[in-house]
């Protein structure tokens, strides 16, 4: 680092020989903006340095504060095993196996509702503690008209939050381009993992998407700071003159450059450690992240973070037993973490999954594709309870539970009251919105 | 040939280099300037018999007992026995010990299944017959199997080989294989689909994923009576075993169609629909030309009829039908150079061919093929890859940056947890090769530069990049030694363009 005085505005010279310092690990200040990029990027990397608070609320009417946390159980998480109806004989005759007992017997339910028979799958401690201390919300019989039993067609459906038009983006995508019509936010929306999820993709808005921070910067910085420089202009462009905006090329240009402005916000604000501890695996490990993120006031609305592994046609009990286990501690470690940090006011968690799975279960010690199921919701300010009917097992459809509550009055409702945006333009369809919310 | 066919041949004397380079790139995984070089010498009709009539080409069989297939051999009548006994008996010793043995045959397993990983990998940076091996690739993303679910990493090795000898064949003997796969029938449950329990996994997904496309034609009872047309195709020691009394022989009605149907005669059936064709003819075109979605009035929707056309006039033979697409004018259309974005795989493979690079650890390179979201033998769900434009995100972008950095100085990123290479990559080999082509450049370090960069990121760049690398000259004092071409190589492979084929 001795030699870093001699870097001088005079490029017409190799300043620090590449030979010399190439390869060796620094630390690089941020190339300095030039006067060339998109106002929008000049903004956001400024809001940085602005006082915390000046963040909030620079927009009128839009409630700037408020996060909404997206949990997704991919593989059809079976709802009947989750939320047990276990004072239902049917319930016990469909599942001789797989039923799961009362409370009062060994390894039983936890119990929810000893009035409607209704209890938690014996691994959901976290989520029964939530229950009882009112931060749990859980919605029975979630579902939509016509279910499809395709795992892909039926999570583009709650993506999309449309059964029939596919290919029209996400609904938080459209939330975004709506919210930030003409402003594109490059940290309105951040998803933990490997792909972005359809319904974060809108048309002016893709979320910023990563699996560990720390690769989130491009390692080519640490060769030499020229390099660094060079990489920033051509990484900062955003956009390229005479090329289509719907080509590949477009594409990958405006990502690069989202990249960019978000990888250094981000990875300061997840290397702090969490204020609660959080247990194992790999859903606690992505709460943690958002929890610091919020904790960091970054501008994001809406984080999405996803567990798999809920497919289970064969031998069910111990894997799906697993799973709950750890959906119940990560949700309870988050929910502790954002109150122990003061947020938990400013933040809402949604948890579903594409379809609930069969009543009856199958020869295989597990269950197939069904239909409706329950969703939760988490946060000191939603109205906690179970709310709905818990659907019919003897009235079914086609061998599935029938829902009660359509999909998209739970995203109306969290349109409209949460994040104080027209659910009727972002579905594209008039739901009439569940109330979620405490009043 | 007909002025108005959408897959008209290209005019001979307009291949050359440029176009060799692309050929390569689509039908393989890209290449070393003497290799285009070599391609492009051989003439359009040269160039694409020289990919696709690989028989030709020596390669290295496959030697025998690579692998080992008994690892998850189910147990023997023997051991069974023994379990019952035990557990009857409450012995939790031999009940442990039994359990002991499975978790230490599936710790194996894995290992062999990261073996047979590493070995297809480093085929496919290796091979003689790119084409064979990129098709190989598309296959397991079409036809795809994980091991999570198959829990037998020998047959998975053996549904590669499946799609190695069938790579360019005959796309009805791929399809009639695949309902006799042994992987297959275990990844999507039809070893467990029988006639008093059908389960419809396999059933839905030949319709909606393999050979008609999602709610193309069939409803739900077609998928049902399609699931007991694959009854009792199951697998036993390792083998394909039709079990009759699990079968279902009765008569099914399936898409309109009465008839006592099972597995072969069912794929006929589906093969038969021309939704089938147009389907095949969809990927084909996606993989080879444009991932860009095709529209209803655009030059690649009018491609896509004429592919469907060809697959049906040569009744499902590929080799003709590729041979037809990868000579066209449309192939090599400047409106299909970068449409196409290079898949991790493509994009490690096709790195290390053309740049000349070291091979870098094989386990490596396969964490990294990982986080950008391409695990071979097992993705991330039964539709494969979805490819385009959903391998990019702000962070895979990163990865793919970083892995370049990697390849190029073999240095490991930081925060990644990986060992440094010391095999040193000098791009000098480079710059020679790509002064003996026709494409050659001026002399100078600006001609040098500007050659790699087209090389490595196509025929014309655009203005700002040149302008960035003559600002990269200028950054370097004009001087260019190994290090220096490093941190170019670095700064190019880091272009957006880069990322495209």
């Amino acid at each position: 680092m001795h030699d870093d005085h001699d870097t001088t505005p005079d490029m017409s010279r190799e300043a620090l020989p590449y030979s010399r310092r190439l390869f060796i690990r620094q630390g690089i200040a941020l190339a300095s903006l030039s006067a060339t990029v998109p106002w929008f990027v000049q903004r956001s990397a400024g809001a940085a340095m602005l006082p915390e608070g000046s963040l909030v609320a620079s927009r009128p009417g839009v409630r700037e504060e408020r996060v909404l946390v997206v949990v997704q159980l991919g593989g059809g998480n079976d709802g009947l095993n989750t939320v047990v109806p276990y004072g239902l004989d049917a319930y016990h005759r469909a599942r001789p196996v797989l039923g799961l007992k009362p409370p009062k017997e060994t390894g039983g339910a936890l119990e929810l509702d000893a009035a409607r028979g209704l209890g938690l799958h014996p691994n959901l401690e976290g989520l029964k503690d939530l229950h009882d201390r009112g931060r749990l919300a859980i919605l029975q019989g979630v579902g939509y008209p016509n279910p499809n039993r395709s795992h892909f067609t039926s999570m583009d459906i709650w993506h999309s939050a449309s059964p029939t038009s596919r290919g029209r983006g996400g609904w938080l995508g459209r939330y975004f381009d709506h919210a930030c019509a003409g402003r594109p936010e490059p940290e309105a929306g951040v998803a933990i993992g490997r792909e972005a999820p359809l319904a974060m993709l809108g048309d002016e808005t893709k979320p910023i998407t990563f699996e560990t921070e720390e690769l989130f910067r491009w390692s080519g910085s640490d060769l030499h700071p020229l390099l660094a420089a060079r990489y920033g202009e051509a990484s900062r462009i955003g956009r390229l003159d005479g090329v289509p905006e719907d080509s590949q090329l477009a594409f990958l240009t405006r990502t690069a450059l989202d990249a960019q402005v978000s990888s250094d916000r981000i990875r300061a604000a997840v290397a702090k450690p969490p204020l609660v501890r959080y247990p194992q695996g790999n859903l606690a490990r992505q709460l943690q992240m958002v929890a610091a993120m919020i904790r960091d006031g970054l501008r994001t609305r809406v984080y999405y973070v996803s567990l798999g592994g809920f497919d289970t046609h064969a031998g069910q009990a111990g894997t799906h037993g697993n799973l709950l286990r750890q959906v119940g501690g990560s949700l309870q470690a988050f929910q502790a973490d954002l109150e122990a940090q003061g947020n938990d006011g400013r933040v809402v968690t949604m948890v579903f999954s594409e379809f609930g799975r069969r009543v009856r279960q199958n020869a295989s010690g597990g269950t197939d594709h069904g239909a409706a199921a329950p969703m939760f919701l988490v946060g000191s300010t939603i109205r906690p309870g179970v709310l709905g009917e818990h659907p019919s097992l003897e009235d079914l459809d086609d061998g599935d539970l029938r829902f009660g509550i359509d999909f998209r009055s739970v995203y109306a409702g969290l349109l409209e009251d949460w994040l104080d945006a027209p659910s009727a333009a972002v579905l594209g369809g008039t739901f009439r919105k569940a109330s979620l919310l405490r009043t | 040939m007909r002025r108005d066919d959408p897959l008209r041949p290209l005019p001979p004397e307009r291949f050359g280099f440029w176009e060799a380079r692309h050929l390569l790139m689509r039908a393989g995984f890209g290449g070393t300037p003497t290799q285009v070089q070599a391609l492009a010498d051989l003439g359009l009709e040269g160039a694409v018999s020289a990919l696709l009539d690989w028989d030709a080409v020596p390669e290295p069989p496959i030697e025998q007992g690579l692998f080992d297939p008994d690892i998850m051999q189910p147990p023997s009548a023997e051991q069974l026995a023994m379990g019952r006994r035990a557990r009857q008996q409450g012995d939790q010793i031999v009940l442990d010990q039994l359990q002991q043995d499975r978790q230490r045959r599936q710790i194996q397993d894995r290992q062999q299944l990261d073996a047979i990983r590493k070995w297809w990998l480093a085929r496919m940076i290796e091979t003689a017959r790119p084409l064979q091996e990129r098709l190989v690739l598309m296959w397991h993303g079409h036809f795809t199997s994980g091991h999570r679910e198959v829990e037998d990493s020998y047959l998975l090795f053996r549904q590669n080989e499946f799609f190695r000898r069938h790579a360019a064949g005959n796309f009805g003997d791929l399809a009639r294989g695949i309902v006799r796969d042994p992987a297959m029938l275990k990844y999507l449950d039809n070893d467990r689909n029988v006639r008093r329990a059908p389960n419809e996994n396999l059933a839905r997904e030949l319709m909606e994923l393999f050979l008609l496309g999602e709610g193309r034609g069939y409803d739900e009872e077609d998928i049902k009576e399609a699931a007991r047309a694959l009854t009792g195709y199951g697998v036993a020691d390792h083998e394909f075993r039709f079990a009759r009394p699990a079968h279902d022989a009765g008569e099914k009605k399936i898409l309109g169609r009465r008839g006592t149907f099972d597995g072969e005669s069912l794929v006929d059936l589906l093969l038969a629909q021309p939704i089938a064709r147009e389907w095949i003819a969809l990927k084909l075109h996606r993989f080879l030309v444009s991932d860009l979605p095709v529209e209803s009035s655009s030059p690649g929707r009018r491609a896509v009829e004429a592919i469907a056309s060809s697959l049906a006039r040569h009744r499902w033979e590929l080799r003709p039908v590729l041979r037809q697409i990868l000579s066209s004018a449309y192939f090599y259309d400047a409106a299909n150079s970068l449409s196409v974005v290079k898949s991790p795989i493509d994009l490690i493979v096709g790195s290390t061919r053309s740049l000349s690079m070291p091979v870098r650890p094989l386990s490596v390179l396969l964490s990294a093929a990982d986080l950008m979201g391409q695990s071979l033998l097992q993705p991330p769900t039964v539709k494969g890859w979805s490819g385009g434009r959903a391998w990019i995100n702000t962070s895979t972008l990163f990865v793919r940056q970083n892995l370049l950095v990697y390849m190029i100085t073999g240095i490991a990123p930081e925060g990644l947890d990986l060992p440094s290479d010391g095999a040193a990559y000098d791009p000098q080999v480079l710059v020679e090769a790509l002064a003996a082509t026709s494409v050659a450049p001026m002399g100078g370090t600006l001609g040098e530069v500007e050659s790699i960069l087209r090389f490595c990121i196509g025929p014309v760049p655009r203005p700002e990049r040149l302008a960035s690398i003559k600002e990269f000259l200028r950054d370097v004092g004009d001087r260019l030694d190994r290090d220096r071409r490093l941190a170019l190589l670095c700064l190019v492979t880091a272009i957006p363009e880069y990322q495209l084929s």
